[in-house]
């Protein structure tokens, strides 16, 4: 039987495939019917990394559920439990912690891999931010993650989160007291951000499942930027890029476990294995890693208000990246003054990482305020300007024109060209 | 198409099917808003969390130059029994040198009892400067470690992205030597 170009001899699925063509979809979509560019280099591996991140978490995260207690008085000690009286805890609770730095490291590199190779230009604007709706999303479950274990770095990280909201103007206030169902963080606030905690991951599920979609309309981009212009220029998803996914996900998996079984608790904070007091903070509040960025941008404005409304538009920015970059060439490959300036931008992060894991002091106030200035520098002054100016390389006129070794003119900015 | 030729031959009919869709969106918007209300609410302070008692506290314990910290509402309550010089130094600081002007005579009911929420008005981190051994920032009253607030011996914020001074609850001197706050 045959059915959108797809053939199955199987009795069962020739039955089920008649009454839902799910079979069909899914060969179209992520099997042989898919046409994907053939010139896909390795950094084209993260987003599909980055879905088993969130299946691993999903999976490991409801196994947690069903041995941890939401309460103020028995979280701590119910997670305690877990790593040393639950059979295999330990191992289901280190893949669970370390998992969601893994998938914060895929989604950075996915994220990048955009902004050098122009991802975010047309037709791909609203992929792209759908992309940066989960990045969103991911942040604000990681955080509510991280307070479950309920030690001293959930307490005073879930205080120095949501106080952010009492820096608005008037209903500030109001609104965190909202936010904590009390006058402090405290039992309503746990309760309340562990059914968060569960419900977001599959909300990013489904953005994802929209994501991917709005990927296949257009397809992917490609490390030189030009448009698919025929079946030269592409390669079947099933078996080429399968197999190429599956071989990055074993390194993945390689270095997963060297985290979760040499150095489980390395990217964490031994004061989270101190029991929440509310009465005293540490000396030395930090949030996970993968924050720290946009820690060091709110710390960098000497304002309350300004830093929170900073920090927002850290992420808001990237929303416009789309606009705000006015060259038509997607590739960073054929923009030899862009991709200087990509490379400072991916120094300024890693500096200003850097910056957010120090205590607010000296060199580190003035290093993180230059930083902070940079980055929004970057984004509003020097990728819309260096589009105008820039004279870019020659770029090919297809992709398999390309792989044989010609090129053409650059045909001015209009290669994206509506 | 015929529908809409209708419509115009009977302005009547239209505008009273304008009329049907417009409370029909009405009705439909107020109560959703109605029905969200609830849902929205329930994460507000909950009525046992609202019914917090006051505390009192017994000040005899406490020696000059000394600080305790009590409870009130799930919040720490900072109790400082000031030394003379530390009044003095509160007393004559100049309006004009802090970011949130106030005269320690409106902060305090004797001057020698400081009593403040030690909730660092920047983002809710407890300062230091309730023990000997805390840091008590550069103008002798308390620092907070979390992003660099400095709070005077008045509480009121010197240095840092601390927007206010430290506030001051609602207390009362039931006798010379105990208060109640709340
Ligand atoms: C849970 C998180 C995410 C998942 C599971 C995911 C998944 C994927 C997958 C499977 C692809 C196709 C393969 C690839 O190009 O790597 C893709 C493409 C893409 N993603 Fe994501 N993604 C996620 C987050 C993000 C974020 C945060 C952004 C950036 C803002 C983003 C931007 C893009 C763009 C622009 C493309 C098209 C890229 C291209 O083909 O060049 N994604 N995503
Ligand atoms: S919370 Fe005290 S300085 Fe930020």
């Amino acid at each position: 039987m045959q059915h959108n170009g797809f053939k199955s001899s199987n009795r069962i699925v020739q039955w089920i495939e008649y009454r839902l063509p799910i079979f069909s979809f899914l060969d179209q979509q992520v099997g042989t019917q898919y046409q994907a560019p053939k010139n896909l280099n390795y950094l084209w591996n993260f987003g599909s990394l980055a879905g088993i991140a969130l299946i691993i978490q999903i999976v490991t995260g409801i196994v947690l559920a069903m041995h941890y207690v939401p309460h103020g008085d028995m979280a701590f000690d119910s997670v305690e439990r877990i790593m040393r009286d639950v059979n295999y805890g330990w191992l289901i609770r280190y893949i669970h912690a370390n998992g969601a730095s893994m998938f914060f490291a895929a989604v950075y590199i996915h994220i990048f891999r955009g902004l050098y190779y122009g991802s975010y230009k047309f037709p791909r604007e609203l992929l792209w931010m759908l992309g940066l709706v989960i990045f969103v999303l991911m942040m604000a479950t990681a955080f509510m993650g991280y307070v479950l274990p309920w030690g001293q770095m959930s307490y005073w990280a879930a205080t120095v989160i949501t106080n952010l909201f009492s820096a608005i103007p008037w209903a500030g206030q109001s609104l965190t007291e909202w936010l904590w169902g009390g006058f402090v963080v405290g039992t309503p606030t746990l309760t309340r951000f562990y059914s968060l905690h569960y419900l977001i991951p599959f909300v990013i599920a489904g953005l994802v499942i929209l994501h991917i979609w709005a990927l296949h309309v257009h397809k992917s981009n490609n490390p030189l930027g030009v448009e698919v212009k025929g079946p030269k220029d592409t390669i079947a998803f099933h078996p080429y890029y399968t197999i190429k996914d599956l071989f990055s996900l074993g390194i993945f998996l390689a270095i997963f476990g060297f985290w979760v079984f040499y150095f489980p608790n390395y990217l964490g904070h031994p004061d989270n294995y101190i029991p929440a007091n509310p009465l005293q903070t540490p000396p030395h509040i930090v949030p996970e890693w993968y924050l720290l960025p946009f820690y060091a941008i709110l710390r960098a404005i000497p304002s309350k208000l300004g830093g929170v409304i900073a920090m927002g538009a850290s992420l808001a920015i990237l929303f416009l990246v789309p606009w705000l970059d006015t060259s038509r060439i997607r590739s960073g490959t054929f923009r030899p003054i862009f991709k200087q300036f990509y490379w400072l931008l991916v120094a300024d992060v890693l500096v200003l990482g850097y910056v957010g894991s120090q205590p607010p002091e000296g060199i580190f106030i003035h290093l993180g305020r230059i930083a902070t200035a940079y980055y929004f520098v970057h984004f509003l002054l020097i990728l819309p300007i260096v589009g105008w100016l820039e004279r870019p390389k020659p770029i090919p006129s297809s992709i398999s024109e390309s792989e044989a070794g010609t090129t053409q003119e650059a045909s001015g900015r209009s290669e994206t060209g509506t | 198409m015929t529908t809409l030729a209708a419509d115009k031959n009977h302005t009547s009919n239209g505008s009273r099917r304008d009329f049907l869709y417009v409370a029909t969106g009405t009705a439909a918007t107020v109560g959703s808003a109605l029905a969200v209300w609830p849902l929205i609410d329930q994460m507000n302070p909950s009525e046992d969390v609202l019914a917090l008692a006051s505390t009192e506290i017994d000040l005899t314990s406490i020696a000059i130059g000394q600080a305790i910290t009590i409870v009130w509402r799930g919040k720490p309550v900072f109790v400082r029994r000031r030394t003379s010089e530390e009044i003095a130094l509160a007393a004559h600081t100049d309006l004009e040198e802090l970011p949130d002007p106030q005269l320690d005579s409106e902060r305090v009911q004797r001057a020698e009892w400081l009593v403040l929420v030690g909730i660092c008005t920047h983002l809710g981190c407890i300062p230091l400067g309730q023990k000997g051994t805390h840091p008590r920032g550069e103008w002798g009253g308390w620092f907070c470690p979390c992003h660099g607030s400095h709070y005077d011996t008045s509480g009121r914020v010197r240095k840092g992205p601390a927007p206010q001074n430290l506030s001051v609850p609602p207390y009362k001197f039931i006798t010379d030597t105990t208060i109640r706050i709340g």
